[in-house]
């Protein structure tokens, strides 16, 4: 029957009909409702892991232990879990392995641009690239064939526009492969440099015959139309090629972008007077046209930053479109904020009120970045707040700094840094932002939330007793809804002699769990227009004609703002 | 058939995703090649936010470009007119009257600007503006604001009705189905 899937969905509904059986994945926006839709299979065993790594490792037991496997991260995703992909491409499998990896360019959720084919051509692996979902489905499925046929994992890459996309696909139904023996093979599996000498051949050998798959498998088409203008694309650039030239030009589909063919590409260029290569973020398969021997145009043509889009491809042919209506308004922006009645808005108050330095870390309250809060120094990736404090500790500025870091992100990679602050003793205060969820992904639960991908009770992580294991003498617990506890934590803290945390627990006010309490209201008699309560920067505050206004059907009664009110103005 | 392009926008919460999901769901009952693409993560959080449902026999790009959008439902006013460039020539805007101060006007560094309605106009828009949340408060719920617009989003299709409520039954949960069919109806309607 047909359906209308989310490019996501899609790969979802393509591993469980190849017969996916163990999934392992850390969130990570766009690639988190893959694993999402796979955990609603319950005839299968799907766990969010504390970080890629992890995931990858898990995915990659499977594996071993015969049962076809998944995991799936964001671009960013794939440099924590990088350790593993480099030696398990040595290794190869047992039964199919598959690694999903989301791009995002443009950033639209991500701290970077970075292109993953980098991670294809390093780790020699192949990578297979959608461009819609129906070939997701399809893709996901060949994947594992790929995988067994050639001993390896097998990257399956998506960006932003295909992942988040919903488009028709045609699932046709579920087969299960028998489980495969588990044997022991040291020289396969145990990768010592004696037995990953051996191995490293098998891997150039592999290649070759991966090239050979590209020269000839459906993966990679080609779709002869005016032979004027040749293109080569991938993914999203093939769609915006095929919008703007339709039958008009010839193009090379890739299907298949690691390893890329050589034949297949002359013969192509052949074909046509001029090639041009689409693609998005790097010249990946630009370099490889130039590298044997054939005369494209690429980079000279397109930018190396942001996605693309019909009209950018149009543009860069000299096509003139449309360019649509303008307005004269001035048309304020809107960026996001931290949600009304947001946990993480009372500790980014204190913070900047106290003026302290403050690492940041990965997730919602990197919002606290944002005005009127401005509360954040830096934000590089997960867990370096933990770890870059330390570092900072140790710089002599002399300044008073914290980390801020949340439950899921201390669980990912924060943990660690805690324990080189105990180790190595900087006197560094880590703020644990414990909303009770992975939030900016869209409520994952994680290993201190004491419940697994289902919801189902699971094993949880205690973190005051955990820090305290580690070392770590002053822990704390405050409620971020109390400014003045806040405020007098941050102090007391920053202050003391050795290293500390503060757990600033309450959960996140989007959770179906939580309990609002009812609406502030404004009494326009006692409010003077102070505008005390407009700097936590809550969306449900404004100020209209002289005074404070509050908006009732975002306020969740959190009272934050009311204690910044020295004139009792508000009421419920 | 060429491609139809259609820009729903609005402010992260707002349910802009299930008013995609409920078009896209028709457009593909109705026999067309669809695409629907949406932005998920941190711009949900009170951001901007779009999505883009392209149909017509044949769809390649998954997403609307400047000057393509034939209509624009557009859930807060300032959004509708954050995205007039998109508007194709002789594009329709249908947008909610209701106003939702972005972060830079609460802060006083910036101003919710005056009469857009008719500057939208003025450009070369169709304008239809209405009170799309006083509708769906009397539908049941301020958050039937999405299946409201549709609602009235609708009478500028040749779909029947019939068509959109099956729609309707096939992408809103059964528990919020009443209130959703008399949202719909009061967008069509009034």
């Amino acid at each position: 029957m047909k359906q209308l899937l989310l490019g996501n969905a899609a790969v979802a509904q393509g591993l469980y009909d190849a017969g996916c059986e163990v999934v392992s994945s850390y969130p990570g926006t766009p690639s988190t409702e893959i694993t999402e839709c796979l955990a609603e299979h319950r005839d299968i065993y799907s766990e969010w892991a504390p970080n890629e790594k992890v995931a990858m490792e898990t995915a990659f037991g499977a594996s071993l232990g015969g049962k076809r496997s998944f995991c799936g991260m964001k671009h960013v995703g794939l440099n924590v879990a990088a350790d593993p992909l480099f030696t398990i491409s040595y290794t190869g499998v047992n039964a199919g392995m598959v690694i999903a990896v989301a791009d995002d360019p443009g950033m639209h959720s991500s701290q970077n641009e970075q292109d993953s084919r980098h991670y294809a051509k390093a780790a020699k692996l192949p990578m297979l690239e959608p461009a819609d979902s129906a070939e997701c489905y399809e893709f996901a499925r060949k994947a594992y064939e790929i995988s067994e046929k050639y001993d390896t994992p097998v990257l399956l890459r998506l960006c932003t526009r295909i992942a988040h996309s919903q488009s028709i696909v045609e699932p046709y139904g579920r087969s299960v492969p028998e489980q495969k023996e588990y044997a022991k093979r040291p020289e396969k599996y145990i990768m010592m440099p004696g037995y990953a000498k051996l191995r490293h051949p098998i891997v150039e050998e592999r290649t070759l015959k991966l090239t050979e798959l590209a020269e000839t498998s459906d993966l990679n088409r080609v779709e002869m139309g005016g032979t004027e203008l040749g293109i080569i694309a991938s993914g999203t650039a093939y769609q915006y090629a095929k919008e703007v030239f339709g039958e008009n030009a010839s193009i090379l589909k890739l299907g298949l972008v690691n390893p890329l063919p050589e034949k297949l590409i002359k013969d192509f260029a052949a074909k046509v007077k001029r090639v041009v290569v689409i693609e998005e973020l790097d010249p990946v398969v630009e370099e490889h046209c130039k590298a044997i021997g054939v005369n494209v145009s690429g980079k000279d043509m397109f930018p190396l930053i942001d996605e693309f889009s019909q009209n950018l491809v149009a543009s860069a042919f000299g096509i003139s479109k449309d360019t649509g209506r303008s307005l004269d308004a001035k048309i304020p922006g809107r960026p996001p904020v931290m949600c009304a009645g947001c946990p993480h808005r009372g500790m980014f108050y204190a913070l900047k009120k106290l003026g302290v330095t403050v690492m940041g870390d990965i997730g919602c309250y990197t919002l606290g970045a944002a005005a009127p809060l401005g509360a954040i120094d830096t934000t590089i990736c997960m867990g370096a707040s933990v770890s870059g404090l330390h570092g900072f500790e140790h710089s002599g500025t002399g300044v008073k700094a914290v980390a801020v870091i949340g439950d899921s992100t201390f669980m990912h990679s924060g943990m660690t840094g805690l324990v080189n602050i105990a180790y190595n003793g900087s006197k560094s205060t880590v703020i644990i932002l414990d909303n009770s969820i992975t939030g900016m992904t869209g409520h994952q639960q994680n290993p201190t939330t004491g419940l697994d991908i289902h919801g189902d009770p699971a094993g949880k992580i205690d973190l005051e007793a955990f820090c305290r294991a580690i070392g770590i003498n002053r822990v704390r617990v405050v409620d971020p809804y109390d400014l003045a506890q806040c405020e007098q934590a941050v102090r007391e803290e920053t202050e003391a002699d050795e290293p500390s945390v503060i757990i600033s627990r309450r959960p996140c006010a989007l959770l179906k769990t939580v309990r609002h309490e009812p609406p502030f209201a404004v009494d326009k008699e006692k409010c003077v227009g102070c505008k005390s309560c407009m700097r936590i920067g809550c969306p449900a505050i404004s100020f209209k004609s002289g005074k404070t206004e509050i908006d009732k059907t975002l306020c969740v009664g959190c009272g934050v703002c009311t204690q910044l009110c020295k004139f009792d103005s508000f009421y419920r | 058939m060429k491609t139809k392009n259609i820009m729903i926008v609005g402010v992260g919460g707002q349910g802009t995703l299930l008013a995609s999901k409920l078009l896209g769901r028709l457009l593909m009952n109705e026999g067309y090649d669809v695409k629907v693409s949406e932005i998920h993560g941190m711009s949900q959080r009170g951001g901007s936010v779009v999505t883009y449902v392209r149909y017509g026999d044949s769809v390649a790009s998954p997403v609307i470009d400047e000057g393509e959008a034939d209509y624009i439902i557009s859930f807060e006013l300032l959004e509708a007119a954050r995205w007039m460039k998109y508007l194709a020539s002789g594009g329709q805007v249908i947008t909610n009257t209701q106003r939702i101060d972005p972060m830079p006007v609460i802060t006083g560094a910036a101003e919710y600007p005056e009469g857009l309605a008719e500057s939208m106009a003025a450009a070369g828009a169709k304008v239809e503006a209405f009170d799309a949340l006083t509708l769906a408060e009397k539908a049941g719920s301020s958050k039937a604001v999405n299946i409201v617009l549709l609602g009235r989003a609708s009478r500028f299709f040749d779909f029947p009705a019939e068509t959109w409520e099956k729609a309707l039954d096939e992408t809103v949960p059964p528990k919020f189905l009443e209130l959703n069919r008399e949202a719909f109806r009061l967008g069509r309607e009034s």
